[in-house]
């Protein structure tokens, strides 16, 4: 059995000493005042390491706020020490018993429920249909790097002789739609390769400050050319839409709002997924 | 020859509760509503003809019965029970437009309140103001300021002398809603934020002194507005108590989320009583007379009353009209996804359990004729109940979102519904379908009332804008 134990051992069997509590209150009062003493006695390299590690303490101290209070008063001195201090400054500083008024009032009978993600309606459609027609958004990307075609496709030699080399194959992540037939090889120009094909995007929603995988409904704009939107070609800054009806959002006239528009924010052939901003 | 074609059936007239009316009658089979509206009205010896509605085994009577009996067939040879429910006599028009939207609070919109009479409107915001609106011009009309945080609810005086307002700060405040002003200070005595206010009824206290609050903290409290202090506090909940009513029999019921309502003794605040049976928070409590007493002496006539004597003896005569013999009923709603329906007056154990909805049940609310219960609840729905039953009758599905409050119209002939997907819907009892779609909040909707005069429909939401409604 290790040293340590024994003393368990004997205060499961008998408890602890009578006056242990006292002893240890006093020792924990009486340590400050020996820590304060080393303090100022130590001289040299000692007397630095002192000095910085209480310096650290304090500093540490000024941030513990009123959170370190209610967490654990239990653990030792040190911490007790901090909360104190903060404590100590929180009766000294007035401030207000806290009823500062928060924004985002909820009725009495939604206050006890939790949080559920208090969506927005954001969906202003006819706002949407506008822009929709004059094909432009104002996005979070406003810019991309314009994609040139060299990079965006490889040309695939064909023929009995391979000197054939009117096929291209498409170098970036691309989404087609669940209702796509291959055409005959032999009339396929484009070559959309299937490991590079998407189905779900990860779309950040900007006000709610949250991440869902929502299906890709379709590609709405390739900022590089209307060919690339019209193959699906996903790339930075192209404009997709997305399945939302899972947020639960809602048009002014009360429907659910299944589609709404997204900007790519990665690079996705490079990332291996897309990510995405809800466009607002 | 034409006596022959024409067949008899016996039938029973019932009211609501199950007590016959005279005795069976031999009815010629040729007779629809409109005939037997006359047999009744003649049986009982109204001096007003009254419109009835008739319903055979919970199914409402339109056409004559002889289609009836061969439609659904029933044998001719038995007594055919026929329910008759007195309808009210004047009809609210639905209202079907959005006559004004009023900007003005700075944050969410989260009560509205009509006064007794319909003739004013306050709400109270997260803007930790209170406003009067002018209904005539449709504009506001004073701004209370006061409070310190979120005025959670608002409630006039069943005679439309006062307006108390909670917060989510745990203080009351009395406005008077001529001036606007504040009339006294501030109530202070809960330690957390007020979830319901409800006003002694005023044919059992004249003018108006004493209302009840609960708050998060688990009391209740009874205060005086003339002495300005809390008179009782009503503790005894373990958790916040979430609703509270005073019912016309003078007594204090308060739904809790420890699972139980109480029922208060008011001149003491004994308990007498303790209704068990949720499993889970009691959301939402209703009264079957509840609408009487939130109107007080005023009714669909506009009639104003000079001295609050005459206005007790008219709220206690519709009080008792509206109430006939029956004790008074309760209507729990709860986070159990069931309601329950109860006459604390008569026993402590429920009548009914109402089960059907797929998530918690937020809002409920009886009739203004006590007929009819329905339920507002998460899964998006409307339910609409037997108020003397509590057999379920019909469910009102549209909303896309949860829906959080309801409202009746004064002739219990439309429910009106807010929702989280930012509309309001109308709905009609008779047919129980979709009668009116009102969007027009760009956001959640988190309070609707009907005027008590039927005229506006006044709702408030997330948008920060007050919306109000016309026919």
């Amino acid at each position: 059995m290790p040293q340590g134990d024994y003393i368990e051992l004997h205060r499961k069997r008998h408890g602890y000493r009578l006056d242990h509590f006292e002893r240890k209150r006093k020792k924990e009062a009486r340590e400050v005042h020996k820590h304060s003493e080393r303090a100022q006695k130590a001289l040299g390299i000692k007397g630095k390491m002192i000095a910085k590690k209480n310096y650290a303490e304090k500093a540490l101290m000024k941030k513990t706020f009123f959170v370190l209070l209610n967490a654990d008063l239990k653990v030792k001195g040190k911490v007790l020490k901090q909360t104190i201090l903060a404590m100590h400054e929180e009766s000294t500083s007035r401030r207000k018993v806290d009823d500062d008024v928060q924004d985002g009032a909820v009725p009495a009978y939604l206050l006890d429920r939790e949080n559920t993600t208090r969506a927005k309606i954001l969906s202003n459609s006819i706002k949407q249909k506008r822009k929709e027609k004059a094909g432009k958004w104002e996005v979070p990307l406003p810019k991309v790097r314009p994609v040139a075609e060299d990079e965006m496709f490889k040309v695939i030699r064909s023929g009995k002789r391979k000197t054939k080399q009117w096929k291209r194959m498409v170098t970036k992540a691309t989404f087609v739609g669940p209702g796509f037939t291959r055409k005959p090889p032999k009339y396929e120009r484009f070559i959309r390769p299937t490991g590079l094909r998407f189905t779900k995007a990860h779309v950040t929603h900007p006000e709610l400050k949250c991440t869902f995988n929502l299906e890709i409904i379709g590609v709405k704009k390739n900022p590089n050319g209307p060919t690339y939107t019209s193959l699906g070609v996903i790339t930075k800054g192209t404009i997709i839409e997305v399945n939302v009806s899972e947020l639960g959002l809602v048009t002014p006239a009360g429907k659910v709002v299944w589609g709404k528009y997204a900007q790519v924010t990665n690079n996705p052939e490079n990332d291996g997924c897309i990510n995405a901003v809800l466009l607002v | 020859m034409e006596d022959e074609a024409v067949n008899n059936v016996m039938c029973q007239f019932t009211d609501p509760e199950g007590t016959p009316l005279g005795a069976p009658l031999y009815l010629p089979q040729n007779a629809g509503p409109q005939q037997l509206q006359q047999i009744v009205n003649k049986l009982l010896n109204n001096e007003e003809k009254l419109p009835y509605a008739f319903y055979i085994s919970d199914q409402e009577l339109v056409v004559p019965l002889e289609t009836y009996l061969q439609k659904n067939k029933v044998s001719v040879e038995k007594v055919l029970a026929i329910v008759c429910q007195p309808q009210a006599i004047f009809r609210i028009r639905p209202v079907n437009r959005c006559s004004a939207t009023i900007a003005g609070h700075a944050e969410a919109v989260l009560s509205v309140a009509f006064s007794p009479d319909g003739r004013q409107l306050a709400s109270g915001s997260g803007d930790t103001t209170v406003r009067l609106w002018d209904l005539n011009t449709q504009t506001p009309m004073f701004t209370c300021t006061g409070h310190k945080n979120w005025v959670l609810c608002i409630a006039w005086s069943p005679d439309g002398k006062h307006l108390v307002s909670g917060s989510k700060a745990g203080e009351l405040q009395c406005w008077d809603p001529q001036t606007g002003k504040p009339s006294g200070n501030q109530l202070v005595g809960h330690k957390k934020w007020i979830t319901g206010i409800s006003w002694e009824p005023v044919h059992l206290n004249a003018p108006c002194r004493r209302f009840v609050s609960a708050s998060k903290d688990g009391d209740a409290r009874i205060w005086d507005i003339s002495l300005r202090k809390s008179v009782i506090c009503l503790s005894g909940h373990t958790l916040a108590i979430t609703c509270v009513k005073w019912g016309g029999d003078g007594v204090i019921y308060t739904g809790s989320q420890d699972c139980t309502i109480k029922v208060w003794e008011t001149s003491q605040g004994k308990l007498i009583r303790e209704l068990k049976g949720h499993g889970h928070w009691v959301n939402s409590l209703a009264l079957s007379t509840e609408y009487v007493l939130r109107t007080g002496a005023f009714d669909h006539t506009g009639k104003t009353y000079s001295s609050p004597e005459e206005m007790k003896k008219v709220a206690l005569e519709r009080y008792n009209k509206m109430k006939g013999n029956a004790p008074e009923r309760l209507v729990s709603g709860s986070d159990d996804f069931t309601m329950f329906l109860w006459e604390p007056a008569v026993s402590k154990h429920p009548k009914t359990r109402m089960t059907g909805h797929q998530q918690l049940v937020n809002h409920v609310y009886f009739s203004p004729d006590g007929n009819w219960v329905a339920s507002a609840s998460f899964d998006k729905s409307v339910k609409l109940w037997n108020g003397i039953t509590g057999k379920f009758v019909a469910a009102f599905r549209g909303h896309v979102g949860p829906v959080y409050q309801i409202s009746w119209s004064a002739d219990s002939r439309l429910l009106l519904s807010g929702s989280k997907d930012s509309t309001l819907k109308i709905w009609d009892i008779r047919t129980q379908k979709l009668k009116q779609d009102l969007p027009g909040h760009a956001d959640e909707v988190f309070a609707v009332d009907w005027s008590p005069d039927g005229e506006k429909v006044a709702s408030g939401g997330k948008d920060r804008v007050l919306k109000l409604w016309m026919g």
